[in-house]
């Protein structure tokens, strides 16, 4: 199933927490030999962790991690503007309409669907929050994947070559783009939702008396 | 509620505002122009002190305050820390002090439904807007399907507003256009399409539109006719 943690509340979740963690080491310094700071206990973390950012994970059905990704809003600190200046003419990217999305990441043994339901996770932030638009820098490699997963960023800028070739890359949001992400995730639009509720409200806190009244 | 509503006019109220009594008075234009019950802007400093304005009663706002209903408050409790938008329906009020605070609320007219959009600001600054009425569920979600974007970036635009009244703060600069924000805004203040900009300037009209939201925000702008204004009155633009 999809979780939606902050940060401040992992702790709830902690065997999930950790291997989200080991699993970024796991496949941001030992697959794709990035500059990640990882700790003793084999878990990567950054400075963007200490923000109290909001994660979308897939825990599987034992409880570990399946794939995960990270959200800040772009009117505070974000990578893009950050570290990645450079590949948007030195300008910041601020509004609270657009979101950076980060440190999207796969376990080894993620089974098929998980990529598309962590893909259809950031469209149900997008649906609720009205969030317009992600943007986010990535491995050229994930171009075909993006595409195959039915959401597919415009990219506006590029650096490096070969294996160390980075894009920025701008998501919108759009119903269409929901729908077709969902379709090709195999998950329905109730079942998404019942995640999203159950994570961030809505759906186990019993309407009060009080609240329901009408006009 | 309103379907139409002068955000430009709304804006240059923001603009013009000198004081805390300014920004009061506007909320109560927020509330008139969006057709609802009640604002409130409220501000937690690093020192974890809260201020609040907007139009509450007195009698309200001194009752939370004696009770320290901060503490119980859900919320308080669901949106600090945190960035994305609250519906007051998504909050845990299951906690029977919630539940005594949302019935005392409900009796000082706080309405039944709120919204309440998180802001962090600088330095750990950490402010709350929100809007609260009295209607039913559907008409609720119809309201803040069509406004919650705009009363977002009034969130936003109010917070910035607030730090430039702080003492040992002047007004922010306007951040910099980049060149291809510049190159949009030109475009379309000439009166280039949407689509016309994007192809002259070898872009997506998607691209483009984060071109013209980023600089809209950086703008202080709700709209891109209001950011093409504002641009050309900064002189950031030339046409």
């Amino acid at each position: 199933m999809l979780r939606y943690v902050y940060a401040q509340d992992l702790a709830q979740f902690e065997p999930l927490a950790r291997s989200m963690f080991r699993d970024r080491a796991d496949q941001f310094k030992t697959r794709l030999g990035w500059d990640v700071q990882v700790d003793r206990n084999s878990e990567e973390r950054d400075s963007y962790d200490a923000l109290n950012p909001l994660y979308v994970i897939w825990e599987n059905a034992d409880g570990s991690h399946g794939g995960s990704m990270r959200f800040l809003p772009s009117t505070g600190p974000i990578m893009v503007n950050d570290v990645f200046a450079d590949l948007n003419d030195g300008k910041r990217i601020s509004s609270p309409l657009i979101w950076e999305c980060t440190r999207f990441c796969l376990s080894r043994g993620a089974q098929g669907g998980v990529a598309g339901a962590l893909t259809l996770g950031g469209l149900e932030l997008m649906r609720n929050f009205n969030i317009a638009h992600f943007a986010g820098v990535f491995d050229r490699r994930m171009v075909r994947i993006y595409r195959a997963l039915g959401f597919s960023p415009d990219i506006i800028g590029t650096k490096g070559s070969g294996r160390d070739r980075v894009c920025l890359g701008l998501w919108e949001y759009s119903r269409a783009a929901y729908d077709r992400v969902a379709k090709l995730a195999g998950i329905s639009a109730e079942q998404s939702t019942l995640w999203f509720d159950l994570s961030l409200g809505g759906a186990q806190a019993p309407v009060p008396q009080a609240m329901a009244l009408t006009a | 509620m309103a379907s139409r509503i002068n955000l430009d006019f709304i804006l240059e109220v923001l603009d013009a505002a000198t004081s805390v009594e300014d920004l009061r008075e506007l909320i109560k234009r927020i509330c008139d122009s969006f057709g609802v019950n009640h604002g409130m802007y409220h501000w937690v400093d690093s020192a974890g002190d809260h201020y609040y304005f907007g139009t509450y009663s007195d009698e309200w706002v001194t009752r939370y305050q004696e009770r320290a209903y901060v503490r119980v408050d859900p919320v308080i409790i669901g949106c600090h820390q945190r960035f994305h938008p609250v519906d007051w329906r998504r909050l845990d009020w299951s906690p029977k002090a919630a539940r005594e605070f949302l019935q005392d609320a409900l009796d000082h007219d706080v309405g039944n439904q709120g919204y309440s959009i998180p802001i962090r600001g600088p330095n750990g600054q950490f402010a709350l807007f929100t809007i609260s009425h009295t209607c039913d569920d559907a008409e609720w979600d119809k309201f803040t399907e069509r406004h919650s974007r705009d009363l977002i970036l009034l969130g936003h635009y109010m917070n910035r507003k607030v730090l430039e009244f702080e003492p040992d703060r002047g007004p922010d600069q306007v951040q910099p256009l980049s060149p291809r924000e510049i190159d949009a805004l030109t475009l379309l203040a000439m009166g280039y399409s949407r689509a016309q900009v994007a192809k002259t300037l070898s872009i997506s009209e998607h691209t483009l539109r984060v071109y013209i939201e980023s600089a809209r925000f950086k703008l202080g702008a709700i709209n891109t006719t209001h950011a093409i204004a504002r641009a050309i009155s900064l002189g950031l633009i030339l046409i």
